[in-house]
């Protein structure tokens, strides 16, 4: 049963969405605003938040941002209208996983918290054996879900964290934006690759030099075989 | 030769001919009137300088005078004046003497000669031989009283060389004066073209930068002449067009964010009621049969609402210009099959790609999708099977390499008089108006997506029947926009 955290401040969007979701057997919690919704993160401790960026009060790309500093690795989906593309991508800087536009039919809302769960589904401890792989200081443990770097973890959103072990399992691979919007993301072919830039950012400042991820003009990324 | 159509030439021209036929008028009747005067001044004073002399030595004459007689008379005659240039000949009755022996007195005309036969008044006549004119004067002598002709005739000739000189001097001094006067009248033709030609081209250079859509222009307006007039018409004209341009600028604009407005307040509801048409989907089967089909119906034209207002958000933001390319340098023949497959449309449409990776370029791939989406998806509903999707490469060189998409269909074509308005939103072929699945956007944003790329679209019937449309995409590889990038090569070897 997962639990989702829905913050939505248009009442009919919020009550359908709820609806889909709950029928789709997710346990849901609603917020009206973004200090409300960041009160229930703690209280409902939600395994997925579905953010509406256009809020009263509160902005939410600064509830992104504050959801983030809560949380590094609880999954976000941002609900945005298509076009508000400057907000998409500050939202994806400040850490958010994935989006969906408005309006979104609840099935395709309901496979995009399913592929960002997907990301995290292996939780610490599940297998119990851990498969190490180690990288000069960067250690993936692919049963464990979990990365260590210079011995020390390093706690990544679910995208950033199915993203690092995309890339690092063929080092020297090089992946097109497409190919890793297909295998991180399970979004179509022409999905954005934005997505995929942001959240390279994102991975890069956290993991820091040497750059362990390299880009290769023209065609993608790669894993560095250092 | 447009130039020397050109006002500056035609001035010129003007100005040089008036001069020179002025110059050349007042020459030539200045030119008569002197010659004329001073010939006439020349020859009255010889006929009366010739009167005097014979009056004063004629009745010295021993009558009837002999050759010897008339020899000395004639030579007295010529004695008179002064400048010594006189050539006198005296005859009587067949007997004839000159002043300088042997003279032959070739100027004398035989109608001179008659004319003083006929007459006893003084006969003249001005006589051009060679080189040089003379004054023929020609009298008889009459009896005191004038009672009788006395049988004496005189003859005198006289070189006019002064008055010959005067005369070349006068022309020469017309010419002198014609040619400083012609480049004077250049000078001044000049001149005024400029002045005629200054206002003329900067009123040129500000109807171009109208024409190039600087509304804005105006012209300095100096003097009060026709020309000074006409650079204020100008700026009325042009101040009259900014001010329509943009109240219809503006009314564009209010109509443009109305449409954009009116799709944004729809998203709400329809975001509500796209969440929940699954939910309808799943329990219409278990309503009973009427209310079930009310339920799928407003679920399915919720779902086509949404994509109305998807489109139609879509179309406003090319409008108010904010629509973005998110370039990605990928496969192309990928992307196209990427689309058919998506749509399950692989076995439906014959495609002819290139092998992987031979056509590569950075395209915005989410818009390459909705332009081939479209085009496909318009050849599948209008046209009829079988249906081409085909991508080839086009270009003059490297640098400008076109990826040419053609999508073949095999319906009847598009009518004639529709072709030029397909790509037209919500354009629909028959006045009937009649609801097809697509928003009726989907041409019209092709378009832009397209040209957003700096591509082209356009429609056409292919000869042996059924509809062809062709995109034209320009590749701009990155490779060839910023050189071989780091590790490229290996790139290309390790792909999977």
């Amino acid at each position: 049963m997962p639990r989702v955290l829905l913050i939505e401040d248009d009442r009919a969007v919020r009550e359908g969405v709820a609806l889909a979701l709950r029928r789709q057997g997710h346990e849901v919690a609603t917020a009206v605003t973004g200090e409300e919704g960041l009160e229930l993160v703690r209280s409902f401790r939600p395994d997925v938040v579905v953010l509406d960026l256009m809020l009263p009060g509160m902005p939410g790309l600064d509830v992104c941002r504050a959801l983030r500093a809560l949380d590094q690795t609880l999954p976000i989906i941002m609900a945005t209208a298509r076009g508000d593309d400057e907000d998409i991508v500050v939202g994806l800087e400040a850490g958010a996983d994935d989006y969906v536009v408005k309006p979104v039919q609840a099935r395709v809302l309901e496979a995009r918290i399913r592929a960002v769960l997907r990301r995290v589904a292996g939780a610490p401890g599940e297998s119990g054996i851990p498969k190490l792989d180690s990288y000069g200081d960067l250690t993936v443990d692919r049963a464990g879900f979990s990365v260590t770097l210079r011995g020390a973890p390093v706690a990544l959103a679910a995208s950033e964290l199915r993203l690092l072990m995309t890339l690092s399992a063929s080092p020297g691979q090089v992946f097109s934006r497409q190919q890793l919007l297909e295998a991180v993301w399970e979004h179509s072919y022409h999905g954005d690759a934005r997505l995929v830039d942001a959240c390279v950012k994102r991975l890069r400042a956290k993991m820091g030099e040497p750059g362990y991820i390299e880009t290769v003009r023209g065609f993608g990324y790669r894993f560095a075989s250092l | 030769m447009p130039q020397l159509r050109g006002l500056r030439t035609r001035l010129v021209v003007a100005f040089a001919l008036v001069a020179a036929l002025t110059a050349t008028t007042t020459g030539a009747l200045s030119f008569r009137e002197a010659r004329t005067g001073l010939l006439q001044q020349s020859q009255d004073t010889v006929i009366a300088q010739l009167r005097a002399q014979t009056n004063r030595l004629a009745p010295e004459v021993v009558a009837p005078p002999n050759e010897a007689e008339l020899r000395r008379f004639a030579a007295a005659m010529a004695a008179t004046d002064p400048s010594g240039t006189w050539r006198v000949m005296a005859t009587y009755r067949g007997l004839s003497a000159t002043s300088f022996a042997g003279d032959r007195f070739e100027e004398l005309t035989p109608a001179l000669r008659k004319a003083v036969d006929t007459r006893l008044a003084t006969v003249f006549q001005r006589v051009n031989s060679g080189d040089h004119t003379a004054l023929v004067v020609g009298m008889s002598v009459t009896f005191a009283g004038g009672v009788g002709d006395s049988g004496l005739q005189v003859f005198l000739i006289v070189a006019q060389t002064k008055e010959q000189a005067y005369v070349d001097a006068l022309v020469t001094a017309i010419e002198r004066a014609t040619v400083p006067a012609l480049v004077l009248a250049v000078l001044l033709a000049l001149l005024a073209a400029r002045g005629v030609l200054r206002p003329v081209r900067a009123l040129r250079g500000a109807t171009r930068s109208i024409a190039e859509g600087r509304l804005d222009t105006r012209l300095a307006v100096d003097g009060s002449d026709e020309l000074a007039d006409l650079s204020h018409t100008f700026n009325e004209t042009a101040a009259a067009l900014e001010a329509s341009v943009a109240e219809l600028r503006g009314m564009e604009a209010r109509a443009r964010r109305f449409a954009a407005d009116v799709s944004h307040e729809l998203r709400t509801p329809l975001a509500a009621m796209s969440a929940v048409t699954d939910v309808l989907d799943e329990d219409a089967a278990r309503l009973d049969p009427d209310t079930a089909t009310a339920v799928r119906l407003i679920s399915e034209e919720t779902v086509k609402l949404a994509r109305l207002v998807d489109d139609l958000m879509e179309i406003s933001r090319f409008d108010a210009g904010a629509a973005v390319l998110h370039l990605d340098e990928i496969d192309l023949a990928e992307s196209l099959r990427r689309t058919l497959a998506a749509r399950g449309w692989t076995d439906l449409v014959d495609a002819e790609l290139p092998p992987p990776d031979a056509l590569r370029g950075r395209v915005d791939p989410r818009r390459l999708d909705v332009v081939v989406a479209n085009l496909v998806g318009n050849a599948l509903r209008h046209g009829a099977r079988p249906v081409l999707l085909r991508l080839t490469e086009a270009g003059r060189s490297a640098a400008e390499r076109l990826a040419v998409i053609e999508v073949l269909d095999s319906g009847p074509g598009i009518p004639e008089a529709v072709l030029p308005h397909v790509f037209e939103r919500f354009y629909k072929s028959d006045a009937a108006r009649t609801r097809t699945e697509g928003s009726g956007l989907g041409l019209a944003i092709t378009a832009e997506n397209v040209r957003v790329h700096g591509g082209s679209v356009r429609a056409a019937n292919r000869p042996e029947g059924g509809a062809v449309f062709t995109v034209e995409l320009p590749l701009r590889s990155e490779q060839l926009l910023q050189g071989q990038a780091d590790g490229d090569a290996s790139a290309r070897g390790s792909r999977p």
